[in-house]
Formats: C-alpha cells, sequence, structure tokens
C-alpha cells in the first residue's frame, strides 16, 4: 500500500505534464497525440520543460553527436555486410539512435542493461565492441558476450521475455541494497506481451529498482502501434501504480533527461518507471523485411525532418559548439569504424564443429557427453572413408 | 537426530531449511509458498524463520516467478521456485524452454543459471482438472534443463540439496501422492549422485524401471510377483534428464527383460526414450521387447476415473506377464 500510494504521489508531482497532456489528449478525441517531453526541436532549437532540465557541456553535447553518428555508420555498415552476405540477417536501428544513446549515457557503469536485439547504440554506450554484435547476426554464436564484462546483457530475440529478467534482477540489486539501478529496453510490439505486463507487476509490488524503456518505433513489422494499444503506451503506468512519461525519442537531449531522472528515482528506492521514447523505425524491421508492403513514403519522409542526429547538428552548429574540423574528423573516425568492422566480420570465423555440444550444461551431461562421443566419431569416419577410397 | 523418519513433503522442507541456512544467496518464491507455506506445506514455517526478503510471495503470475527467477541468478542468487500444481507449468514454459534452459548456452558458459523449478505433480489425489499431470517428458526433451523426481523421503531431501547446488536449472518433479508417505532421512549420510538410478530391490527375471510416484506402485508389483515365483527387480531412474542408461543397461543384460513405468502418457513419454535407446544397446540380451505402462494419448481423466487411468497394480503385473510370456 505504501509503495503504491508513494508511486501514485510521484506520478502527480513528476510527471504532471504528462497529465495535463493526457486529458488534453482526451479532449482532443482520438487522433491527437499527446506532447512529448522535448528539449531540443527537430529544427536544433533549445527549448525547456518544466519538469525536466539538463545542462551539458559543449564536450558532451559533441560526445553524444559522436555517439549518434558512429551508431548510425556501424549500423548502415552492418546493413550492407548483410546485402553482401557477410551476415545472415540485420536489424538496424535507423532512426532510433537518439532514443538508444541518450537513454545509454544516462546509465552509470554499475547499471544493468537487459536489451532486445536492436539496442546497438546502448551497447555501443556500455563499452561492448560493436563486432561481438555481429556474430549471432552472422550466425556463428547466439550472442556469447559476457553479459557482467559491461553489464549489458544478451540481446533477446523473443520479445517482451527480458523485462523479466530485468525485473528479476532488479528485486537483486534492492535485496543486496545497492544503489544502482536496471533499464529493460522493450518496444511498441512486446508491450502487448504477458511477460511485459507480469514485469510491470512485479516490479510494482517488489518495488523494483528498474526503468521501463520502452521505444515506441510505431510498427512490429508490419503492424502499427494500434494494433498494439488503444491508449498512449506510457499511460499503462498508472495502472499499475508507477509512473510514466513520453519523450521525444529522436531528441536526445530529452531522453538522457528523462531517463536520468527515471534511473534516480529507481535508486532512491521509489521503484519503476516506464519511459516511453516516440520515435521511428526508418528502415525495415530486419534485412528481410520490406516495409513498402505496409506503409507509406511519406510518413517516413515526414519522420525524416524529426531526425535525431541532424537536429542535433544543427544545434551544436547554432550554438557554436562545433567546427567543421570536428565534423571532418567524425567524418573520418566513422569511416575508420566500418572498415574495422567490416574486416572484422569478414575475418570471423566459424565456429569448431564441436561446439555444437559446448555450454550445453555448466555441470556437464551424460547424454551431450555421449552423443558428443558419436558425433566425433562419425566425423573422423570421412578420413577413414577417405582413404579407403583411395585404395 | 541425524536418522529421521518423516514424511516426504516433510523432508522437502528440511531440505529447503538446510539449504536457506548454509546459502544466503537461495530465495524460495512462488504462490502462497510464505505464510500458508505452500498448498502442501513444502515451505511451512520457512517465511517466519528467514524473512519475506528470502520466502517470498509471489504475484500469481508463473512466467513472472520464472522470469524473475532468471534475472535475480543472474545477479547471483539461487532461486526455489515453487509451482503450485503440475498443470500450472505452462505460463511459464516459455520462460523454462527459451530463456531458461538455453541462456548458458547463448552467453558461451559465461553466466550460469542455478534455477530449482520446484513442481507438485501426478495423479491419484482425487483432484480437479489441471492438478494431476505429469509434463516430464515435455522438460526432459529440452536441452539444458535436468529434470529430476525423488520417489522417497531420503532422496527428497538429498536430491533437493544437490539440485540447488547445481549450476544448471533443474525441474524437480515432487511426487504429490508421496508427499505424506514416511522414510528415513539420514541428514549426515553421504548422499549419491543426483543423476543416477538405483536398484531398490533385486531381482532376476525382469527389470521394472520407474520414478516418483511409479516406484512404489513397481516394488508392490514386484513382491505380487514374488509370490508367483518371478523375481522383478526394480530400478528407480531418480533423474529423467540425463538418464541413467548405464544402469538400465547393467539390470536388463541381467534380466533380459524390461518395463517401464510412468504415469505420463506413454505416447513420446520417457518410457520411449528408454526402449528404444535400450533396445540398441541390449538387443542381444533381450529376451522381450521393452514394454511401457503408463498414461493414455486423453487428457488426464475427471477424479472418478483416476484409477482407471493411472498404471496401478495389475497393469503393472499384466505387462510383467506379458513380457514373461515371450
Amino acid at each position: 500500500m505504501t509503495v503504491e500510494s508513494t508511486a501514485a504521489r510521484k506520478t502527480t508531482r513528476r510527471s504532471s505534464g504528462a497529465k495535463r497532456t493526457a486529458s488534453a489528449s482526451v479532449k482532443k478525441g482520438q487522433g491527437a497525440e499527446p506532447e512529448l517531453v522535448q528539449l531540443l526541436t527537430p529544427e536544433g532549437e533549445r527549448v525547456q520543460h518544466p519538469d525536466y532540465d539538463i545542462d551539458l557541456s559543449a564536450d558532451e553535447l559533441r560526445g553524444l553527436y559522436r555517439d549518434m553518428v558512429l551508431t548510425r555508420r556501424f549500423d548502415s555498415e552492418a546493413t550492407a555486410l548483410q546485402r553482401q552476405g557477410e551476415l545472415g540477417l540485420w536489424a538496424s536501428l535507423l532512426g532510433q539512435e537518439a532514443a538508444q544513446i541518450g537513454s545509454g549515457r544516462a546509465l552509470r557503469d554499475d547499471d544493468y542493461v537487459f536489451p532486445t536485439y536492436r539496442e546497438h547504440g546502448v551497447a555501443w554506450c556500455r563499452g561492448v565492441d560493436p563486432t561481438n554484435l555481429l556474430g549471432m547476426f552472422r550466425g556463428v554464436n547466439h550472442g556469447g558476450w559476457d553479459p557482467n564484462t559491461n553489464n549489458f546483457h544478451l540481446y533477446t530475440i523473443v520479445i517482451g521475455s527480458q523485462t523479466l529478467h530485468a525485473t528479476g534482477y532488479a528485486m537483486g540489486v534492492a535485496k543486496d541494497g545497492a544503489d544502482s539501478a536496471v533499464i529493460a529496453y522493450f518496444g511498441d510490439g512486446a508491450s502487448s506481451q504477458g511477460d511485459v505486463a507480469e514485469s510491470f507487476t512485479f516490479s510494482a509490488v517488489y518495488n523494483a529498482p528498474v526503468v521501463f524503456f520502452c521505444q515506441n518505433n510505431q510498427w512490429a513489422i508490419s503492424e502499427p502501434t494500434e494494433r498494439q494499444t488503444r491508449v498512449p503506451l506510457y499511460q499503462r503506468a498508472q495502472g499499475y501504480g508507477f509512473p510514466g512519461v513520453r519523450v521525444d525519442g529522436n531528441d536526445v537531449l530529452a531522453c538522457l533527461a528523462v531517463t536520468r531522472s527515471a534511473l534516480e528515482r529507481a535508486r532512491r528506492g521509489e521503484g519503476p518507471t516506464l519511459v516511453e521514447a516516440f520515435t521511428y523505425r526508418m528502415g525495415a524491421h530486419t534485412t528481410s523485411d520490406d516495409p513498402t508492403k505496409y506503409r507509406a513514403d511519406e510518413e517516413r519522409e515526414a519522420w525524416e525532418a524529426k531526425d535525431p542526429i541532424l537536429r542535433l547538428k544543427a544545434y551544436l552548429e547554432k550554438a557554436g559548439h562545433a567546427d567543421a574540423a570536428f565534423f571532418e574528423e567524425l567524418e573520418t573516425e566513422s569511416e575508420t569504424l566500418g572498415k574495422r568492422v567490416r574486416e572484422a566480420v569478414r575475418a570471423m570465423p566459424d565456429p569448431d564443429h564441436m561446439a555444437i555440444f559446448e555450454n550445453v550444461y555448466a555441470d556437464g551431461h551424460a547424454l551431450v557427453d555421449e552423443e558428443r562421443a558419436q558425433f566425433a566419431a562419425y566425423q573422423a569416419s570421412f578420413a577413414d572413408s577417405g582413404a579407403e577410397e583411395g585404395k | 537426530m541425524a536418522v529421521q523418519k518423516l514424511p516426504l513433503a516433510k523432508a522437502l522442507n528440511e531440505s529447503l531449511r538446510k539449504a536457506l541456512e548454509t546459502d544466503p544467496k537461495v530465495l524460495i518464491m512462488g504462490e502462497d509458498v510464505g505464510k500458508l507455506g505452500g498448498v502442501f506445506r513444502v515451505t511451512d514455517g520457512l517465511q517466519k524463520d528467514f524473512g519475506e526478503d528470502r520466502v517470498i510471495d509471489t504475484p500469481l503470475a508463473e512466467s513472472g516467478i520464472v522470469g524473475t527467477a532468471i534475472g535475480l541468478a543472474l545477479r547471483g542468487y539461487r532461486p526455489v521456485v515453487e509451482i503450485q500444481f503440475d498443470g500450472f507449468v505452462f505460463p511459464a514454459y516459455d520462460q523454462i524452454v527459451t530463456q531458461l534452459a538455453k541462456m548458458h548456452a547463448r552467453a558461451l558458459g559465461k553466466i550460469k543459471l542455478p534455477v530449482v523449478v520446484r513442481i507438485p505433480y501426478g495423479g491419484g489425489i482425487g483432484a480437479v482438472e489441471h492438478h494431476s499431470e505429469s509434463p516430464e517428458a515435455l522438460f526432459a526433451h529440452v536441452a539444458g534443463l535436468k529434470v529430476v523426481s525423488p520417489s522417497n523421503s531420503s532422496d527428497a531431501y538429498w536430491m533437493l540439496q544437490q539440485a540447488i547446488q547445481s549450476d544448471d536449472p533443474v525441474i524437480f518433479f515432487e511426487p504429490k501422492r508421496r508427499y505424506w508417505d514416511k522414510g528415513e532421512v539420514d541428514t549426515e549420510a553421504i548422499p549419491g549422485e543426483l543423476h543416477k538410478a538405483r536398484v531398490t530391490r533385486q531381482g532376476t527375471d525382469l527389470t521394472l524401471a520407474a520414478y516418483g510416484p511409479m516406484v512404489k506402485v513397481c516394488l508392490e508389483a514386484a513382491a505380487a510377483a514374488q509370490e508367483e515365483g518371478k523375481s522383478v527387480e526394480v530400478l528407480d531412474l531418480r533423474s529423467m534428464s540425463p538418464i541413467d542408461f548405464d544402469a538400465i543397461q547393467t539390470s536388463v543384460e541381467k534380466t533380459r527383460r524390461l518395463v517401464v513405468v510412468h504415469e505420463a502418457p506413454v505416447f513420446y513419454g520417457s518410457g520411449a526414450e528408454i526402449a528404444a535407446r535400450i533396445t540398441e544397446r541390449c538387443f542381444y540380451h533381450l529376451e522381450a521387447p521393452v514394454l511401457r505402462v503408463g498414461g493414455y494419448h486423453a487428457p488426464y481423466p475427471p477424479a472418478r476415473l483416476e484409477e482407471e487411468y493411472l498404471p496401478g497394480l495389475d497393469r503393472v503385473l499384466d505387462a510383467v506377464d506379458r513380457s514373461l510370456a515371450y
């Protein structure tokens, strides 16, 4: 009871802007979108918000810009590598750089991330080597990085499952008395999954220090958000007794400020927050998808005008925070990154055949041992038959 | 006090208590496991002694229970999860099969998932639908999981200790109709290996292989057969993944006949796997095909019919006779 009432109080106090918006939306009727927390307009104008503010140095602003540019460059390289046959699949984050870099840069080292399979920008912020992300898309492993090196869990492919892992991890953080926080990434499609609903329930009931960061990129493969929800997604939090806020997902400053605030709230022991980053998937769902079958070019064009990188660039230039040399250097750095990723992927060896049997269990398993031996003998039999044929 | 005579449920309770005492990372989670002590009282008194922080009443959401247990394991805890009844596990089946079983391999071994999922299973208690099922094959089929089931109080105590100590996820099936059966538990004994079968009755003419609730039925069948001059060996398999095929082979090479008994449906059941592998291993020793006794390919019936559905003494003896007739 205490938890719920605290959360309810917080909703009122902290998300007053969002609440105003919600009622405005009802008044305006269907089709009217609630306003977003925004600190940087699509034109690159710095604006103020009553509940969220941020004060960044020119250096930090350039850092965010660099993160977004390099992430986009890495992403486009991966798409190209898929087209060249080097990767079996790629899930592009094109258009979602601000949501990922803004939220990713809000994290402390001791915070823990539970991503979907599209969080390449968050991985970048956590210091995961981009080439590590490509193993699973090339088909040499299913992930394979050590989650505890960067506090960045493995990519989760089945939609929404990781929100429960994040909640459980956060429950553990609270038990340990640590003041770190956990962030769970998911999308508008995942918001329909039972696991996401259950993670809201568990995190609220146990007051777990977790931030649910929903990138509403408007499309779950071919299904628009209207097929997932009749209310703005951030409003779902209210029913669970914790605050929800919608942020301009293409505004890196707003994403940083809102996520930072939600993380701080979690650290203070005030429980979960739902952040809905309102953004757009500029590309296909994956390289196997064809968005021309289900959405209009005009929609994409409208979102191009809200591009997260262009608006920060406009602001950096207008404010005099970056000069031509900075952009040129970054261009060179981008190309170097592209080249490095390209070469690393092409050099990535296929796993040894026997890897099928590795790490199935931590403590071993008699059947796996038996089948491993049978498989090894079967493989070895080809050497014998080759010799026999030669006779 | 090292040796006590305990009902199986109480042996599990003592085992959980011991685990909570010895390892501060052990947690118990589930529906009604706290004040109530679980619907079968397996966790009775544990929340009172270890607190709500370690014996955790959860929301009624099985996927949420297992999913958050995974997260807690990733944080370094060793959650012991209770699913209230066999037929209630399926909302958690996705988390168990898709996440719990595969995460260690997905991470190339860099993380471990020491989660125990306790499931009271099997019929014979006159319950309503979804309270009497035996879904063990659905878990044994999944690489990454280990699946065990004790048949008596001593194994209940020790196998649960070993399951909690395991760094792999273990699905721990508890024979709910044996919860009240008493047996000796030596809490200072040196236990056998978790995944090894045990010969519980020596015999020379035929081997009955079973686990969980069916071991008792098989022992009764062996005693009845003895009166007719048939020497039946009973093998308590204890583990359905891995299965101790070496022990079955050793027994079958001696008796030359094998009948596998379980409550679960015969079709695609663990008996099918055992029959196939033992036929491969013991083809020249077998005097009869491996026979199976188990449930039918039908939903678990209403309680008034369960005696007909469950493999009882007569159906086991019938299979013994059929095997010996070859």
